[in-house]
């Protein structure tokens, strides 16, 4: 790991609902340009903490945090929010197309941002759905909408929305967990080609769809008060050969979880 | 048959009835409306009575042109001033009130539901027509279209804001995560995902809204200035017609129905026909709309 950058970094993060902790101090460098996957068992707040690194979160009520998360070496919670999330894209468990043309819904973002020409707006479309493996697919039908799209088609849809806002950082929450094996294997796909642009962070609960795609494993659990922590971290193939901790090999050879 | 099987078939029975019954009834008086308003139909004619702009019983001309102008403006107007306020309202309890205040607020607009139109007109009466009156205009007497359409904006507020209002909340929260995710702001997030996606419901509260304006009678008389006339306005600019004083479709009917005899009787009936049949297109505008919205048209 010391050839990379840590672009995402987190120091004693805890996380709370209300009084109860979540998440206990999690300190972790995810390195650039690679897929990091967060794996663990149900309840162990993984979602909950890829969701720390664009602060959506803050849309429960009585969430609090302590710690720092720094994107770049930048302290998000000073950051402003919406600045933020155009840098950390996300893609959700379940694809969330908007009730839009599959145009609207890629340039949704760029157009937020101030993006108002057709010409430049369409040649983002086009860039942001070849990168997600679907211009082929929909590039004569770009006005239908994307709800008539098969369910694997929205969630790359959904992933070129993201990328449409040109983001450093992609948080998936398991992208494929509502996806046929055969749309879950191009999600996979598309994943290694765009890690060698942006930084993925991916939560699975599925061990093997971690050991074959990313190149970074964190393993958290929940300790003795049910907070969720970070048990080890390191690369994919030493966890899953050689975890140095006994609980994160109980966790992989599926005595538990 | 057992004694349970019994139960259950007369329970299925009268409930049948029940739902024949108010099927019955609204045939009935339909029948009854359309018999009783045949003769003005047939000796006015329909189209003269559409058409007409003249309504003068002694002189036997029954022109509804004027009180058909009266309602669409009066309706026009109404939704024009509440159509903002109350959908301001279904997106404040819906997106951003906070529990406390949306627990005051919700049940107010209850109230306003409540409150018997008469009331509204009271209200309207000692309010709003001498305000409206203070307006320096030709022909203004503060009785008249603006202080219609201003009581009328505030009755069909409670309807159309809490119908939005459920319709805002219908649309799912992925789509305002989604929006929020890729960097919108709350309000960006509102305005171009959650409000599209609540369009066809919005659409459908406006439409119920406009059934509440048209069949408003009593507080309509009591600040419309209920003149026969076709709204003008009056040689000053074209918005100076809502300082027009007008009369209704159903301001029509209440006014003269005590005194009517004859074709004169038969001719208010034919305005109720017109309202019948203007209430049955807002009604099925509205359904199929909201079946549009309930069958997953999301779009």
């Amino acid at each position: 790991m010391a050839d990379t950058v840590p672009r995402l970094r987190t120091a004693g993060y805890n996380l709370y609902y209300g009084s109860f902790r979540a998440l206990r101090d999690i300190t972790i460098d995810i390195p650039e340009n690679s897929i990091t996957a967060i794996i663990g068992p149900s309840g162990c707040g993984k979602s909950t903490f890829l969701r720390s690194f664009n602060r959506m979160n803050e849309l429960i009520p009585g969430v609090t945090v302590t710690g720092k998360v720094l994107l770049d070496g930048e302290d998000i919670f000073r950051a402003d929010v919406v600045a933020l999330r155009r840098k950390v894209g996300m893609v959700f468990q379940r694809p969330n197309p908007f009730p839009k043309s599959i145009f609207d819904n890629v340039s949704y973002g760029p157009r937020i941002h101030g993006t108002r020409d057709r010409g430049v707006l369409a040649s983002i479309v086009e860039r942001s759905l070849r990168d997600a493996a679907l211009w082929d697919e929909v590039k004569d039908d770009q006005q239908k909408s994307a709800l008539a799209l098969s369910g694997g088609q929205q969630q790359r849809l959904c992933i070129a929305r993201a990328l449409a806002v040109e983001p450093e950082v992609i948080l998936m929450d398991e992208p494929a967990s509502a996806l046929d094996p055969v749309a879950t294997m191009r999600i996979e796909e598309l994943m290694q080609s765009l890690k060698q642009r942006y930084t993925i962070v991916i939560v699975t609960h599925n061990m093997q769809q971690a050991a074959r795609v990313s190149d970074f494993t964190a393993f958290m659990m929940t300790d003795g008060f049910r907070a969720g922590n970070l048990v080890e971290f390191g690369a994919t193939k030493q966890i899953f050969t050689t975890p140095a901790d006994s609980r994160t090999e109980d966790y992989i050879s599926g005595r538990f979880g | 048959m057992t004694r349970k099987g019994a139960v259950e078939s007369a329970m299925r029975t009268v409930l049948l009835c029940a739902g024949l019954a108010s099927l019955l009834i609204v045939a009935m008086t339909g029948i009854f409306i359309l018999r009783e308003a045949m003769p003005a139909f047939r000796e006015v004619g329909v189209w003269r009575l559409l058409s007409g702009s003249e309504w003068r019983p002694g002189q036997e001309l029954y022109g509804l042109l004027p009180m058909i102008a009266g309602s669409g403006l009066v309706t026009l107007g109404a939704v024009c001033l509440g159509l903002p306020i109350a959908l301001g309202c279904g997106i404040f309890l819906a997106e951003t009130a906070p529990g406390w205040i949306r627990g005051v607020v919700k049940p107010s607009i209850e109230l306003l539901a409540g409150i018997p139109s008469v009331v509204y007109g009271l209200f309207g009466l000692v309010v709003l027509v001498p305000a409206v009156r203070g307006f320096d205009y030709p022909g203004n007497a503060g009785f008249g279209l603006l202080s219609a359409s201003i009581v009328l904006a505030v009755m069909i507020l409670p309807t159309i804001a809490s119908v939005s209002e459920v319709a805002i909340r219908s649309v799912p929260d992925e789509y305002r995560k989604g929006a929020l995710a890729l960097g919108s702001t709350r309000w960006e997030m509102i305005r171009t995902v959650v409000l599209p996606a609540a369009r066809s419901g919005i659409l459908s509260a406006v439409v119920l809204g406009l059934g509440r304006a048209v069949g408003e009678t009593i507080a309509m008389i009591m600040v419309i200035g209920n003149s026969v006339m076709m709204p003008s306005a009056m040689g000053g600019p074209l918005p100076g017609i809502f300082l027009s004083r007008a009369r209704t479709l159903t301001g029509n009917i209440a006014v003269e129905m005590s005194y009517a005899t004859g074709l004169h009787s038969s001719a208010l009936f034919a305005t109720g026909v017109v309202l019948f049949v203007l209430i049955m297109l807002v009604n099925s505008a509205a359904r199929a709309l909201m079946a549009r919205n309930a069958g997953g048209g999301r779009g």
